[in-house]
């Protein structure tokens, strides 16, 4: 797609976890920079959905974490750190419905759990590794 | 969009991006399903209106925010979805009565 790029391009994000105002930051920065490079709109629209989604994750249940994206000639991948509580049930967590967003999240629009359902959505592959107590990293990955 | 905020009941919040087609009507309060949902270039109708509608609005690429029930946003709200680019409308009516305005 970006033609004749010779090495990956990589972005990194520190991503704030106690800043609702300021969410889905590097998201933004992210598509501003897709958009720069030429990527089509599809793409562009399909990585930035997958990738705030994620980021609101870190900042809502995990306090934050570090976000890096890696553009090369097959693929976009997204991949998200945090040390936060883990996800004990991945495959609940995955379904529709399920979100365990306290209320004053909800207030703001939050809390439908359907975040992780539309990463896996709109990305061609996604790699959840979650330990309890440790933190979560999740590998997502949008292909040309 | 421009045509849109100058209709009947209709106000102009934000509208840094007036030339903005509509191509459809999403209407919805949470902002994951808005994600899911709402296909780009609709005009996306809803009664929330704290900051983090505008990223939404921004990165699911919708036309522009129809704010329904005649709410305001604060002027914070306002002033970022200028600088990003995000058209921000509001709507004297409820959120069915807007979408039958809007007519798509
Ligand atoms: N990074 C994370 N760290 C810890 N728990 C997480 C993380 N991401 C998701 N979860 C857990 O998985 C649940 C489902 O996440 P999902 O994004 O689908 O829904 P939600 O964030 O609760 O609501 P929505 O995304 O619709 O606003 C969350 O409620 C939370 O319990
Ligand atoms: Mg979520």
């Amino acid at each position: 797609m970006v033609n004749e790029m010779a090495e990956p391009l990589i972005f990194h994000f520190d991503v704030d976890g106690d800043n609702f105002t300021s969410a889905g930051q590097a998201s933004v920065q992210v598509k501003k920079n897709l958009r720069q490079l030429g990527i089509d709109p599809e793409t562009i629209r399909r990585v930035s959905i997958a990738m705030y989604e994620g980021e609101i994750n870190m900042v809502i249940h995990a306090k934050g974490g570090e976000a890096d994206v890696i553009v090369s000639d097959e693929s976009i991948e997204i991949i998200l750190k945090d040390t936060g509580p883990g996800i004990a049930n991945i495959e609940q967590a995955m379904q529709e419905g399920f979100s365990t967003a306290p209320d004053n999240i909800r207030s703001l629009g939050f809390g439908a759990g359907m975040g992780l359902p539309n990463m896996k959505r709109y990305t061609d592959y996604m790699q959840i590794d979650s330990v309890v107590g440790e933190g979560t990293t999740i590998t997502m990955r949008v292909n040309f | 969009m421009n045509e849109l905020s100058a209709m009947q009941g209709f106000k102009p919040v934000a509208v840094p991006d007036g030339e903005r087609e509509i191509n459809g009507v999403y209407i919805g309060d949470l902002l994951s399903w808005v994600m899911g949902r709402a296909k780009a270039d609709d005009a996306w109708i809803t009664i929330m209106t704290n900051i983090n509608v505008v990223a939404v609005a921004s990165l699911a690429d919708t036309a522009c925010i129809v704010l329904a029930e005649g709410v305001n946003p604060d002027a914070s709200v306002v002033e970022t979805a200028n600088a990003k680019g995000v058209n921000i409308i509001s709507s004297e009516m409820p959120a069915y009565e807007t979408a039958k305005a809007i007519g798509i």
